[in-house]
């Protein structure tokens, strides 16, 4: 790791004008990949502005019909959330699969959408459930959000400060672990919504979280798992590495989706 | 059997401070004045080294020193070095290439030592490292075993065909006439996959140099300190043998990966003296990744011949062993005398002949890892075996079981003569624990529901305990392999031994007890076991290849049956007996056929005052030493079942059943045994379903993290069944045959042969990936409900 400048804010606007101020800024939510990259040297950041200490940055509610959360928001804080348990337990549910408990305990949810790792598992609830990402200048729809690998909408200094999920009629998420670093190899997020189905798959795409709506559109039609077949996933927008080629990941899309979509039914 | 002693589950007594963080390990010794080492490593695979520039690096905060092979060449400093010469077929010898600490001319594989910078903090060594350029002239790599010695790469000028030898064992004449007259000849084509050792606490070295003495401490994460030492001063020279201590306090796990002598302990004794300071360096995981000696990598054909009633009449194995960029401390034994001789198996096969070729790569040295050329082995028998049954169609079992070795002792044609076992009674316990006869149904219920299920035996042997001195010796080894121990009885009656083999998890502060506890009637808690510090113990020869009972017990065992009789001559003399009176039993000294008895306490106490005996008839105190070396290797063995349930839309193996019976002879802590079969199950699930290190093309380590290497967890794996037999061994005093490499050896066919027969196809390789088994999958014809 190399020296840095470390600030603690305690309110989004301090935050953003601290970020406004300095050069080289990154903002450190939970850290699970920042410091990580940092102590490999792989990043080295002039200032590290540690959103940790603001306390507007936390928590869960229920407004009207959609659960809002906060960008600091523990994993496990969703994983545990009543609220959330109740409205969105295809939610709870994927929280509760990410990483380990130290994971869950330190890394937050703005701090996974906004790195937009490819392997994450949140940018799929958020296409998914058609979320609304909030941040200190504006609101962003999720479709929008995500840009391809570790690339968000975020402009330079822009702080997320709370995800809106709309409440699905019902909704799953069915997670491949990949076999050693327990990230999404595969993961499909299905929900049900009076306008009609959205299902998102995080892990299997070159290029980050993706829609296939081929499988909304049929599942719109008819609900249930057997309208997916005969529906393959895009092989070419696989990613492909040791542990699982394009054909394979295209295979445990259609698998899950699958799942997933059976999972839901289920309620 | 007292309460603490031979046979009794006593709970570790070391236990208490590892999970309560109390443990001393080589990163918590801070010396005065310590300095940090911080190796530059080598980016590329293969690369001629045209210059270094260390100048602006030397200018950079708080750097001590920065040292280069050129340094190394000044002081003249040795080489690493390889312990055990093999020959060729053609009696040449193995072409050893130099192995120079720091890089001399040449970079061999990514990882390989480049520069040493030495600075107030690692901080300010890591950023010193950047500042050094080298000037490399990148060459094409070789990283793929079974085309090493085919690639127009050279890894070393001694061997222009990266060939360290083409070594054979076994009769090729007999082996060649058995498979003339064979009536089935089966074939299989098999990798054994490379696997990283990955022991918790990374390798780690603390240097340092007192001038005032001229002498030198080590502080390393060593399986084996006096070797260490050994070879670090009669051979690499860094330091006299008698002027440096070598200290391996608590180690966190070795599975052999710390048993070698490597670049950087060596460097941090070197540099210690010629900066003045304590040196230390601590492994962090990638550069354990690249730089640990990784284990296994072996390309092999193998064919077996049956005759007409399914009887086994020869064997034939063609291996090429991947060694890596350099000839690691142990690395020409492990596919070779460690791995050929255990070809027969638990069977009785008159005819065997194998050659092995032993090659470089530009890929990070292979060496011993648990198990060390005997899981390669018996991967190769019982796959085959397994096999042959299929081919034959003969039930698993009893295909085994009519050529399983029955009458003892047994010669192999393969060097080994078996002194006992009875392979047939863990079968029969195996089958029973593992209901085999009900296998069918669950088999069915598992169609039924869309599922693969699949049964697999490994009925593995292995040569522990290694070994006479005399038959290591004559096939190559550079050094003996018998133990050491000495047990100090002080005036109180409490007990130190002082034992050459060193624990690095395996228990021996408890095992080691429970002997003396047992032979002396004392509790365990009187006894203190000592080890790991080459200014306490004699020199001993450590801890590998499942020894310490076997060969480490028995010293112990030697000095304690020493301690009684000069127990004996002191009691006599307190009692006013005749020596030849006295008894020993229950842990009192009495005189025969009266009530008048000594407690051992009073004994120790006695020979340490000597009022009651004159020191010329006898002499005071009560310390006795002993060295032991076996007359044979000892040969655990036993059945393992493996039954897995595959899910052909994922390709995810789940290990449903695991059935354990093992004869490791006389057992003294049945938990600890247990404890040790578990882990060796758990590392050899990781070999068959998870681990495999993977070099890219260019010889980049792709599986250089826990991100990318698949470590077991314990979700992968069911609640064994782990059941015992008991042939004692009849070559050591305690009849103790070993255990700790057991699980290791014989899960990865068990697992392997589940999988196949699951798949009811043999075209799967390890690690047995979920994307491997589904792919192999696709071949499979789905079983209906009705079948």
């Amino acid at each position: 790791m190399y020296a840095f400048e470390y600030h603690r804010p305690t309110s989004i606007r301090e935050a953003a004008n601290l970020a406004n101020q300095s050069e080289d800024i990154k903002f450190l939510a939970g850290g699970h990949t920042l410091l990580p990259t940092m102590k490999l040297r792989l990043a080295s950041p002039a200032n590290l502005i540690d959103l940790g200490q603001i306390a507007e940055l936390r928590g869960i509610e229920r407004s009207g019909d959609a659960i809002v959360i906060g960008a600091m928001t523990k994993h496990a804080e969703v994983a545990n959330s009543a609220v959330v348990r109740e409205a969105i337990p295809a939610l709870a549910n994927l929280a509760e699969l990410i990483g380990d408990p130290h994971v869950r305990n330190r890394g937050t949810i703005g701090g996974s959408i906004a790195n937009n790792d490819p392997s994450a598992d949140y940018p799929a609830a958020c296409l998914a459930l058609n979320a609304t990402i909030a941040t200190d200048k504006r609101r962003i729809a999720a479709d929008d959000f995500f840009q391809g690998i570790f690339t968000t909408a975020l402009g330079e200094g822009e702080i997320i400060t709370q995800i809106s999920f709309p409440i699905p009629l019902r909704a799953a998420y069915a997670k491949f672990r990949h076999p050693a670093s327990r990230y999404a190899l595969v993961g499909v997020f299905v929900a049900q919504h009076t306008g009609g189905v959205r299902l998102a798959v995080t892990g299997a795409g070159s290029n980050g979280v993706f829609r296939i709506a081929a499988m909304e559109e049929a599942l719109s039609r008819n609900f249930v798992a057997e309208s997916l077949d005969g529906i393959s996933a895009p092989m070419d927008e696989m990613n492909s590495d040791i542990h699982a080629d394009a054909a394979y990941r295209a295979h445990l899309v259609g698998v899950m989706a699958r799942r997933a979509v059976q999972a839901a039914a289920r309620g | 059997m007292t309460a603490t002693g031979i046979g009794a589950p006593v709970r570790r007594k070391e236990d208490q401070r590892f999970v309560t963080g109390q443990g001393r390990y080589v990163d918590d010794f801070n010396r005065p004045g310590q300095s940090y080492a911080y190796f530059l490593r080598s980016p590329h695979a293969h690369a001629v080294i045209r210059s270094i520039d260390t100048g602006p690096a030397r200018t950079m905060p708080g750097v001590v020193a920065v040292l280069t092979g050129d340094d190394l060449a000044a002081d003249k400093i040795g080489g690493l070095i390889c312990g055990w010469m093999i020959h060729s077929k053609d009696g040449s010898p193995m072409k050893a290439g130099p192995h120079p600490a720091l890089a001399q001319g040449k970079v061999r594989y990514v990882g390989d030592h480049v520069a040493v910078v030495i600075a107030e903090s690692l901080a300010q060594a890591k950023d010193a490292a950047e500042a050094i350029t080298v000037d490399y002239e990148v060459l094409p790599a070789v990283v793929d075993t079974a085309q090493a010695s085919k690639a127009p790469v050279q890894v070393h000028d001694i061997s222009p065909d990266n060939t360290v030898f083409n070594w054979h064992l076994g009769n090729k004449d007999e082996t060649e006439a058995a498979f003339a007259r064979a009536k089935h000849v089966t074939k299989i084509d098999l990798v054994n996959n490379r696997l990283i050792p990955n022991a918790i606490e990374p390798r780690a070295a603390v240097g340092e140099y007192d001038p005032g003495t001229d002498s030198y401490t080590l502080y390393t994460t060593s399986q084996n300190p006096h070797v260490a030492r050994l070879v670090l001063s009669a051979f690499i020279g860094v330091a006299p043998e008698h002027k440096l201590r070598v200290i391996a306090p608590d180690v966190g796990g070795g599975f052999g990966s710390k048993i070698f002598i490597y670049a950087e302990e060596t460097i941090c004794v070197w540099a210690a003296k010629k900066v003045k300071r304590p040196v230390k360096w601590t492994a962090d995981r990638t550069e354990a990744f690249l730089s640990d000696a990784h284990g296994r990598d072996h390309v092999t054909h193998a064919e077996m011949a049956t005759d007409e009633s399914g009887k086994i009449l020869g064997l034939r194995v063609h291996t090429t062993a991947n060694l890596g960029a350099y000839l690691s401390t142990f690395a020409s034994s492990i596919p070779t005398y460690l791995y050929a001789p255990l070809l027969s198996g638990q069977y009785d096969i008159p005819a065997i002949y194998c050659e092995v070729d032993g090659v470089y790569t530009n890929t990070a040295p292979v060496d011993a890892y648990r198990g060390a050329g005997r899981p390669e082995a018996t991967f190769v028998v019982e796959r085959l075996v397994e096999k042959t049954a299929r081919e034959l169609g003969q039930d698993s079992a009893a295909f085994r079981r009519k050529n399983f070795v029955t009458h003892f002792p047994h010669q192999t044609p393969v060097i080994m003569a078996y002194d006992t076992g009875d392979y047939a009674a863990s079968l029969d316990k195996a089958l029973e624990l593992a209901d085999y006869k009900n296998f069918q149904q669950r088999k069915q219920e598992s169609a039924r529901r869309g599922k693969l299920r699949g049964i697999g035996f490994s009925s593995y042997i292995e040569a522990c305990g290694i070994a006479p001195s005399q038959a290591v010796g004559s096939l190559g080894a550079g050094v003996g392999l018998w133990e050491s121990a000495e047990v100090r009885v002080n005036p109180t009656g409490s007990v130190e031994v002082l034992t050459g083999s060193h624990s690095h998890g395996q228990g021996h502060e408890t095992t080691f007890a429970q002997l003396v506890s047992d032979r002396l009637g004392i509790s365990i808690d009187q006894v203190s076991i000592v080890h790991g510090d080459t200014d306490k113990v004699q020199f001993g020869m450590g801890t590998y290849g499942s020894r310490s009972g076997a060969v480490g017990m028995s010293a112990i065992a030697k000095a304690l049956d020493k301690v009684i009789a000069k127990g004996k001559k002191v009691a006599a003399h307190v009692l006013e007996a005749s020596e030849g009176d006295i008894e020993f039993k229950d842990g009192k000294f009495g005189v025969a056929g009266t009530d008048r008895t000594l407690g051992f306490g009073e004994v120790a106490l006695q020979a340490y005052i000597a009022h009651k005996f004159s020191g010329q008839d006898l002499e005071p105190g009560l310390k006795e030493g002993a060295f032991y070396d076996p007359t044979n290797f000892t040969f655990p063995a036993g059945v393992h079942i493996c039954e897995v349930e595959i899910d052909p839309g994922t390709g995810v193996t789940k290990i449903e059943r695991w059935t354990a019976v093992d004869d490791f002879g006389v057992i003294i802590n049945p938990m600890i045994v247990e404890g040790q079969v578990h882990g060796g199950i758990a590392q050899g699930v990781g070999q068959a379903l998870l681990e495999g290190a993977v070099y890219d093309q260019s010889g980049q380590l792709i599986t250089a993290s826990f991100n990318d290497y698949c470590m077991p967890r314990a979700i992968d794996l069911p609640s064994f069944q782990v059941g015992m037999t008991v042939t004692p061994c009849p070559s050591n005093p305690l009849g103790i045959k070993g255990c700790g490499e057991a699980g290791a050896i014989a899960a990865p066919p068990a697992v392997i042969n589940a999988i196949t027969d699951a798949l009811g196809h043999e075209d799967i390789a390890m690690p047995a990936t979920p994307q491997a088994v589904w792919r192999a999958a696709q071949k499979t014809r789905m079983p209906t409900a009705a079948e």
